[in-house]
């Protein structure tokens, strides 16, 4: 069985991107998954239909980081149209990693958060 | 010790998983061969309904039930009219909460449980003093994982509600008990921080604060490590899983002193659980037919009484013996190798511990410590156990379990510590 925690996971649950607060967010949500204790809060600035600045902060595990670190990443400058379009398929193809149908849920958790906030 | 390579043999999952590290058995054991081979023998051999038929095929399978039930009773030295099968443990806490907390709980009434018990001793009764107006009362915990029921002996006066334990402690219970309490329901043995509870001697000090209390102990955890006799215990009910202990998922016991059973109301109405009935009413069986409706778990309760007879053929006294040296050693060497890395939860009195140890590790998140030591298939539970209530007053979100039993030794420890040393490089700590 192959390792989850690749080189690109550990980095960017070890340094991630993103982590922090925005000031004057658009909009801000906190979302949780109770099963494993995992907590993250996103913060978003949309200028018009854009997302100018998106920041996170939150405790869990490296797949749940990694995977908010990873998507803030990407979303920054993109549309509200373009992110509706992310899907799981999505995420699992960002990490690069196949997650098992229990571990899929930690990489979900962020994007849960975003979809929450458009 | 417990010879284990030869115990190994009689589980086949080790035929085709020889290097498996199987440290979740407080989830649900492995199962020996003899109680596979008894679910094949009822499936090819008389695999027929039971109470039902007047044929042969139907007769042996009501008496393999049968002789089930009575098995379980001398297990625990209860009567065989005072077993119920049900799914699981968690169905026969239920059970009680429904069918005797409905009937006797009041606005007013009192229910005690403590902060250690899993969800299935803890929702059913926070429910039920909702839906009542009822006082759920929770015994916390001290600093060493032991339920917060001591006293020294030498700042106590008058002992008359008091019971000696040894190293000269007492069991003080006056400021949870009263004569409002109607239900003291508690585990024996924690599932997640291995803690054996003082079962006979809480007994004995909540009767003598208040006669007529109703006390339900919930031994998930502990049937499988521990010989359990209910007539000492002094207990009025006590739930347990066959799936811990060997045998089938999907059979659970409730014991209860008949008069109390009688008392009681069933949950499930249909087949199997009436006398007679007219358009107008109906009549049910006594205990513990009343309270087994429908076709029961038939293959499963049979080949249960194969895993009560392994264990019987081991022994409980020696199982408990050997898993207690497992968990000292484990605390000893995992605390040698990680230091402050560790943090095992109300480690106060580890030597007492059964079979159970939970810990944080490196500040990591324990999904993470699972998943790399499942690499290396090593099995470990991460999470909160189904016991929030006592993660949250510990202070932490989860932590991960190791749980051992009869077939695990020394040798799983150290493949443990190495896992982890593992988890530690991959980290990058």
């Amino acid at each position: 069985m192959s390792s989850i925690y690749t080189e690109i996971i550990l980095d960017h649950y070890q340094n991630p991107r993103n982590f922090g607060e925005v000031k004057n967010p658009t909009r801000e949500v906190e979302v949780n998954n109770t099963l494993c204790g995992d907590r993250i809060k996103m913060m978003i600035i949309l200028d018009k239909e854009k997302v100018t600045e998106i920041k996170f902060t939150g405790v869990g595990c490296a797949i749940s980081i990694a995977s908010a670190s990873m998507l803030t990443e990407h979303v920054k400058g993109k549309t509200k149209e373009q992110l509706k379009k992310i899907d799981k398929k999505f995420i699992t193809k960002m990490l690069g990693v196949n997650l098992g149908v229990n571990r899929i849920k930690c990489a979900l958790l962020a994007l849960e958060a975003l979809k929450r906030l458009l | 010790m417990l010879n284990v390579s030869q115990i190994k043999k009689n589980f086949p999952i080790f035929d085709h998983n020889p290097s498996l590290v199987y440290l979740d058995s407080a989830a649900t054991s492995l199962k020996p061969r003899s109680v596979i081979e008894k679910t094949v023998e009822y499936y090819s051999k008389y695999s027929a309904n039971i109470f039902r038929g007047i044929y042969s095929l139907s007769e042996k399978a009501t008496e393999e039930y049968e002789q089930t039930r009575e098995k379980t009773a001398e297990f625990i030295n209860g009567k065989k009219e005072e077993v119920i099968f049900t799914r699981n443990t968690t169905e026969s806490l239920n059970l009680l909460a429904y069918g005797l907390g409905r009937k006797i709980i009041k606005k007013g009434d009192e229910i005690v449980t403590t902060i250690m018990e899993h969800h299935s001793n803890f929702v059913p009764w926070q429910i039920l003093s909702q839906e009542t107006g009822a006082v759920l009362k929770v015994i916390n915990i001290n600093q060493d994982g032991e339920l917060d029921v001591y006293e020294n002996k030498s700042k106590v006066k008058g002992q008359k509600l008091k019971v000696s334990i040894k190293n000269s402690k007492l069991i003080n219970m006056e400021a949870v008990i009263s004569k409002k309490t109607k239900i003291l329901t508690l585990t024996y043995l924690s599932n997640v921080l291995g803690t054996i509870n003082p079962i006979k001697e809480i007994v004995t000090v909540a009767r003598k604060i208040n006669p007529k209390i109703i006390i339900i102990v919930d031994a998930a955890q502990a049937a499988s490590h521990k010989k359990i006799n209910v007539s000492d215990l002094g207990v009025d009910f006590l739930t347990f899983s066959s799936h811990k202990m060997l045998g089938p998922t999907g059979v659970g016991v409730l014991w209860g002193k008949y008069p109390l059973l009688e008392e009681m109301f069933p949950f499930n109405f249909g087949g199997e659980m009436i006398v007679e009935v007219f358009v107008d009413k109906t009549f049910f069986k006594k205990p513990p037919h009343k309270f087994e409706a429908g076709t029961p778990a038939i293959a499963e309760v049979i080949s249960f009484s194969e895993a009560l007879s392994y264990l019987e053929k081991v022994g409980l006294e020696k199982i408990e013996i050997h898993e207690k040296e497992l968990i000292k050693f484990a605390y000893q060497r995992l605390k040698e190798e990680f230091g402050e890395d560790i943090k095992v939860l109300g480690d106060g009195n580890i030597k007492e511990r059964s079979g159970i140890l939970s810990f944080n590790f490196c500040n990591l998140h324990p999904h993470d410590v699972a998943q790399v030591l499942s690499e290396k298939n090593i099995c470990i539970r991460s999470g909160h156990h189904c016991a929030q209530p006592l993660h949250q007053f510990l202070g932490v979100s989860s932590s991960c379990r190791v749980s051992f039993y009869l077939y695990n030794n020394k040798e799983d420890v150290e493949k443990l510590v190495e896992g982890l040393k593992e988890v530690r490089k991959r980290f990058k700590i």
